[in-house]
């Protein structure tokens, strides 16, 4: 008879698994706004680099130590807080103080994710809530906008004018001023959040997102789309509205975030809509020229209930079937 | 609102190493231990006595319940033990010893079957000892009692979804007339008008050789099933063949349909031709740790130790499963015995074996995109963590068909299928 072995190792089937686990989801993730931060850096300069290096520290070392504190396993090595400390960097003026958006880290990491539970647990989506937070608190910083001689002559102008810092397009189109061309729209050669300006960048990561199949077209394809309709309903360049502000960031990072949104097709389509609904109401109503941030965040809350209403139907005859 | 056209599924790598190979007669063993439950159903008894010299088709456990299959020798020699020992499923029944006299004599009464009516076609498939090859076991005289008219559509699966798997697929291309021709047996004596045979498209060659043989047969038609697994579960099978739906709580028969897997055929017909019952079988022996990964015959009741060594190996086993990845069991010891639903043996390293690490679930959704059932996993394991019976039903858990989709691809690394596994328990124990 041959040799035995007999100390095999048994576990439940199956005993193969993906490719994918979530540290390169999340690594993958970090690649696809790699564009976005290299057109950030030409048009705003290194301060870009060192503001995303900031967030992107201080993410992971709240979320290592908070753990640590709380006595949980440490998860650093998961690249979810690096993906929240870029994201929240891509959400803030190059030139905030360094310290308020060590802030917005510990809000986001801290408070929203890891006291509700860490990855997974946590019901809105940390970046959105550390840039609320900041918008809120520190509203004077958060509304200064660089200018930097590499954007567009229609934002140039306007600063030189009012000697105010920088008006945005979305605040220069509310004042009715002349904004930006589409293409300098499209590419990024604009003022706004760090990583918003450029359309065309964050699109690239889109669809590296999309391709890796990291994330599904739902989301970013209902709310985009919504975005461009109700353009077109209220009577505004489509073009310029998809590309101004935080739609494309918002849109294709941040409503996409896993944990936050409905995990069905249906649920993802409804919950890009209302993105992109609350978005535009924001935009053409509220008091404020942007509303991304608070769209997405609202419809962090509305997540459960339509993951309620759209469960998959299970494989059964129509008529109900066997018992 | 209705379904979609096809199931959802995983993309898995398929891994076919041993594909295109032949199928190896392995040498007798010295010894085989024939287990009396080979099947779902009844267990056999021992007809045989210690001592007793027998052949190769020799009955040696039989039961009168409707649900079982009676077992033969696969070796001519001796019985030299009827011992209660632990067999593959972790059970303990009783098995017959018999040591080889290496001369595989046959036994003289194996005779083709004559059949002249429907009650002789199941008595012949009763006494061949065939139980569905593709892994699950259940004996296939079981299918075919019934009525004529109760069942219109056969279906022949021959998707063989599982990865490293492919003596199916050898089987398809080395007996692809014998299976047409046990699908018109089939068909002819429990009146079935029509048949479907599902085989998966990366297997061009095999769909090539049955339509190149069946040459244009309007009864039987051959269907290209996406590369997605599960396309060689039954209930899926059925659906993407027929558009017909088997829910939990229903049979293929329900919806008159009749499942048998492509060697379950083949064996089959080998039987109506020559009325050598089940001895043997042949399986896929494959896995990183295999010297000269091959399909094999192997008599049915050999260790598996006895065709590792066959096979080779170039390093110590560390996991060794019956059947494929996605849903074969991983045995504790190498010395069970073969039975009749063993389509493989895959042996792996520690590095293969070794466990993931969990990590917590981030409601990235792939198990629900995933399962062909139409479930949510991530929701089940939720609700199966707080215990919770009345969310597991909501929940549809007991339509899980333990496909392994939801783990394989959870990036968590969750055990979803485990959890689904007890979580059914739980429904099914609260029912009670």
């Amino acid at each position: 008879m041959a040799d035995r072995h007999t100390d095999l190792i048994v576990a439940s089937a199956p005993h193969v698994v993906a490719p994918a686990d979530t540290a390169r989801i999340m690594r993958d993730v970090v690649i696809a706004l790699i564009p976005a931060l290299a057109v950030s850096t030409y048009v705003f300069g290194a301060r870009a680099l060192l503001l995303t290096a900031v967030c992107a520290v201080f993410s992971v070392f709240f979320e290592w130590v908070t753990r640590k504190i709380l006595k949980r396993s440490n998860t650093i090595g998961d690249w979810s807080a690096v993906v929240t400390g870029v994201i929240l960097a891509f959400n803030l003026p190059v030139g905030i103080p360094l310290w308020m958006a060590v802030i917005g880290c510990f809000i986001a990491i801290v408070v929203v994710k890891q006291l509700f539970g860490g990855l997974g647990q946590n019901f809105a989506n940390p970046a959105i809530v550390g840039r609320i937070a900041l918008f809120i608190g520190f509203a004077g910083p958060m509304a200064n906008w660089a200018i930097t001689p590499r954007m567009s002559q229609a934002i140039l102008s306007v600063a030189e004018q009012d000697a105010i810092t920088g008006a945005t397009p979305l605040a220069i189109s509310a004042a009715g001023g002349t904004v930006p061309t589409n293409l300098e729209m499209f590419l990024g050669l604009i003022n706004g959040s760090m990583g918003e300006i450029s359309a065309a960048a964050l699109l690239l990561g889109g669809i590296y997102l999309i391709v890796r199949k990291v994330i599904s077209p739902a989301i970013p394809v209902a709310f985009l789309g919504t975005v461009a309709v109700l353009s077109l309903v209220f009577g505004l360049d489509p073009i310029f509205q998809l590309c101004a502000g935080g739609v494309m960031l918002g849109a294709i990072f941040m409503a996409t975030d896993y944990v936050t949104s409905p995990i069905t097709t249906p649920g993802r389509i409804i919950f890009g809509i209302g993105c992109g609904i609350f978005t535009m109401l924001i935009r053409v109503y509220a008091s404020y020229p942007e509303g991304v941030s608070f769209a997405i965040l609202l419809m962090n809350i509305l997540t459960p209930h339509i993951d309620r209403l759209t469960r998959r139907k299970v494989f059964k005859p129509a008529e109900g079937g066997a018992k | 609102m209705g379904l979609s056209r096809h199931l959802k599924g995983v993309h898995v790598k398929h891994s076919k190493n041993t594909a295109g190979m032949p199928i190896i007669p392995m040498p007798v063993p010295e010894r085989v231990y024939i287990p009396m439950v080979q099947h779902i159903g009844a267990p056999c008894t021992p007809v045989v006595k210690v001592g007793d010299t027998v052949k190769v088709g020799q009955l040696i456990g039989n039961s009168d319940q409707r649900i079982s299959a009676p077992v033969h020798s696969s070796v001519s020699g001796t019985v030299e033990a009827i011992t209660q020992g632990m067999t593959q499923y972790g059970r303990v029944d009783t098995s017959v010893v018999i040591k080889s006299d290496g001369k595989q004599e046959l036994l003289d009464t194996v005779l083709p079957p004559e059949i002249n009516s429907l009650e002789d076609f199941v008595k012949a498939v009763r006494n061949s000892g065939i139980v569905g090859l593709g892994g699950a076991g259940f004996p296939m005289s079981g299918k075919v009692n019934i009525k004529p008219g109760e069942v219109d559509v056969l279906v022949i699966n021959g998707a063989e979804c599982e990865p490293y798997i492919t003596v199916d697929h050898a089987v398809m291309l080395s007996y692809t007339q014998d299976i047409i021709d046990g699908i018109r047996a089939v068909m002819k004596w429990l009146e079935i008008p029509q048949c479907h045979i599902g085989i998966e498209s990366n297997k061009p060659d095999a769909i090539a050789r049955f339509n190149e043989l069946l040459a244009g047969d309007p009864a039987i038609k051959v269907h290209t099933l996406r590369q997605i697994y599960p396309q060689g579960a039954e209930r899926v099978i059925i659906y993407e063949t027929t558009g017909r739906i088997v829910s939990y709580g229903m049979i293929p028969w329900n919806v008159g349909c009749i499942v048998m897997n492509v060697t379950s055929v083949m064996k089959l017909q080998h039987f109506l031709r020559t009325g050598l019952p089940m001895v043997s079988r042949c399986m896929t022996v494959d896995g990183n740790v295999v010297l000269h990964p091959q399909n094999v015959d192997v008599p049915i009741g050999t260790p598996i130790s006895d065709v590792l060594e066959f096979c080779g190996l170039k390093e110590e086993p560390k996991k060794i499963l019956l059947g494929g990845p996605m849903m074969g069991r991983a045995v504790p010891r190498d010395d069970f015995a073969i039975v009749k639903a063993n389509n493989a043996i895959l042996c792996f390293n520690e590095a293969f074996a070794q466990q993931r690490k969990e990590t917590a679930c981030i409601n990235c959704g792939r198990c629900v995109a995933g399962c062909p059932m139409g479930l949510m996993p991530a929701k089940i394991s939720r609700a199966f963590k707080d215990k919770d019976i009345e969310a597991l039903k909501e929940l549809n858990v007991l339509y899980c068909m333990d496909c392994g989709s939801c783990s394989y691809s959870c990036p968590a690394r969750k055990q979803l299928n485990f959890e689904i596994k007890q979580a059914k328990a739980l429904v099914m124990e609260a029912k009670k």
